[in-house]
């Protein structure tokens, strides 16, 4: 336990030390909305089902940042101390496969809340935007969406042999789900046949679960992206688990 | 005396190459032991073996009394180990890589001392990625004491540093012993090997070769002493050929080179040529020494790239 809380807090110091990572996770998203924001403003509007661009495009950008911790940091993080030896520096000490794990899973956790905070108080502030679904809801789907990712990011580190296979899944995965889930370009816009790729993708159900339970919905509205985010989470982490490699 | 590691019949292959064939030996509490041999002849096979880093094909494993496959995570908590191709995030400092390291173990020791006794108490807050190749190694070093274990395993300490910084090592791992620790290290110099070892194992394509303390193995080896020394031209060297114990007598030059074997030898040779009359200068002798055993003993595998496992 002592391990494990003082190998999240020097993780964290690390996170914070690469300002690449830090800045997808905490600036990029904001900038998204500033961009947006200044183009369309936050009126209500028919094309988005008589609500704002701010008032729906707020959680969809919460998954971008879930895709970029997710898809990105553990994959590349964990791919990286495996290729580079660190993993096996670890190893011969009694520190646990567990608390590896555990440890980028608090940290990339933290920054994820971080970055989603962040958004939020930015459209809260400079947009009014509104919100009419209950915080606790939300929190359990956000804790849901995040973890199935960051479960889909250890099955990234564990096929990848090198740490630069794993930089190339990492982009495979981020650029599509970001592109084609609705989170930055609405899925109004989509063509059918694109609609349905999008509905193969994981971060097109964190971005419809969100916006609902952003709205309000019940959970019964949800089944399916819970279904789907929950599968995912517990395929990809008992994938993960079974391809765990120190070298 | 009791032992920190009992080996017998350790063996490991990797497809067709059989890296350890059968090995067995036992490592005295307190002692520094020492496995030299030539790249690819299993060093760093066996020393993974008994760090429980790698499993063997069979044979049998005691370190302190543990099965480092079985009780993996008891027998690391209680040795120290420095491997020879490991790293640490680019970004942590010094400091907070000790901090980490002591807070995997249950009883660590304080880790401020390590820095001063490692002098790399300067570089407490540098981070990893900016420390030279010494320095790392220090580093690693730190790390491997970080928990005050019984038994250290060292693998290719010195590679990698310069005399001064080879040198300050040697003294840390006497000191090592000195607190009653055993250290099990593994090196390519027979320099380092002789200065720094009580006892040597040579080891070669996957087998022992020799085990004994380092003077006995180059008392075992017989080789011949030589003496050398400058004489004035003109002189005649024949007459040392008969000097009890000399084997052999070249002169190229100036310089005369006198080989052979026997506690008396370099008194029999001097007299000899203080009896000729001849005025000589330089006199040095050459004594063998592991150096010699480890050529002799290790044939035919030099240049061999077997890489370190």
């Amino acid at each position: 336990m002592k391990a494990l809380i003082k190998l999240i807090w020097v993780e964290f110091k690390l996170y914070m030390r690469q300002p690449q990572a830090a800045f997808f996770a905490l600036v990029f998203p904001l900038l998204l909305l500033l961009m947006f924001g200044s183009i369309y403003g936050n009126k209500p509007t028919p094309f988005f089902g008589g609500h704002g661009m701010v008032d729906v495009s707020t959680p969809a950008y919460i998954a971008i940042i879930m895709g970029s911790t997710g898809f990105m940091s553990i994959s590349i993080i964990v791919s990286t101390y495996r290729e580079r030896g660190i993993l096996r520096r670890f190893r011969a000490t009694p520190l646990r496969p567990l608390a590896v794990i555990g440890s980028q899973v608090a940290v990339n956790f933290v920054v994820t809340l971080a970055g989603a905070i962040i958004l939020v108080v930015g459209a809260l502030l400079i947009y009014h935007m509104r919100f009419s679904g209950s915080v606790w809801a939300v929190l359990l789907g956000f804790t849901l969406s995040t973890l199935s990712f960051f479960a889909v990011g250890f099955v990234v580190a564990s096929v990848s042999r090198t740490s630069r296979t794993a930089q190339i899944f990492a982009m495979v995965l981020y650029f599509p789900n970001i592109f084609l889930s609705g989170a930055t370009v609405p899925k109004e816009i989509f063509p059918p046949a694109m609609r349905t790729i999008s509905k193969a993708l994981p971060m097109t159900h964190v971005v419809n679960l969100l916006q609902g339970l952003w709205l309000g919905n019940p959970w019964s509205k949800h089944l399916v992206e819970v279904g789907a985010l929950a599968g995912l989470l517990v395929v990809g982490a008992f994938v993960s688990a079974k391809t765990f490699r120190w070298e | 005396m009791t032992s920190a590691i009992t080996v017998s019949a350790l063996r490991k292959t990797y497809g067709p190459l059989t890296a350890v064939d059968g090995v067995g030996f036992e490592v005295r509490s307190g002692e520094i032991f020492g496995m030299v041999g030539p790249n690819g002849a299993g060093k760093t096979t066996t020393i993974e073996c008994l760090e429980g880093m790698r499993s063997p094909d069979s044979g049998d494993v005691r370190i302190l009394g543990l099965d480092p496959r079985r009780d993996g995570y008891e027998l690391r908590e209680r040795i120290g180990v420095q491997l020879q191709q490991s790293s640490l995030p680019d970004d942590i400092k010094v400091w907070e890589a000790l901090d980490l390291f002591a807070s995997y173990y249950r009883t660590p020791a304080p880790w401020r001392p390590l820095l001063d006794e490692l002098g790399i108490a300067d570089k407490r807050d540098a981070r990893f990625a900016k420390l030279s190749g010494g320095q790392k190694q220090r580093l690693f070093i730190a790390l491997a004491l970080v928990n005050d274990p019984e038994l250290v395993f060292l693998d290719e300490l010195t590679t990698g540093l310069d005399p001064h910084a080879r040198r300050a090592m040697w003294n840390l791992v006497r000191a090592i012993r000195d607190r009653g620790k055993t250290v099990f290290l593994t090196t390519h110099y027979m320099e380092e090997a002789e200065q720094l070892c009580d006892r040597v194992l040579i080891i070669d394509r996957g087998n022992i070769v020799a085990l004994d303390t380092p003077e006995k193995l180059v008392a075992n080896l017989q080789a011949e002493t030589r003496i050398i020394f400058t004489v004035e031209p003109g002189y005649d060297p024949a007459p040392l050929r008969a000097v009890a114990g000399v084997t052999g007598v070249d002169m190229t030059g100036g310089k005369v080179t006198v080989a052979g074997r026997g506690d008396r030898l370099v008194i029999l040779v001097v007299n000899a040529l203080d009896a000729q009359g001849a005025r000589f200068r330089d006199l040095r002798t050459e004594q063998p020494s592991l150096d010699d055993v480890f050529m002799a003993m290790t044939k035919d595998e030099i240049g061999a790239d077997g890489g370190a496992r």
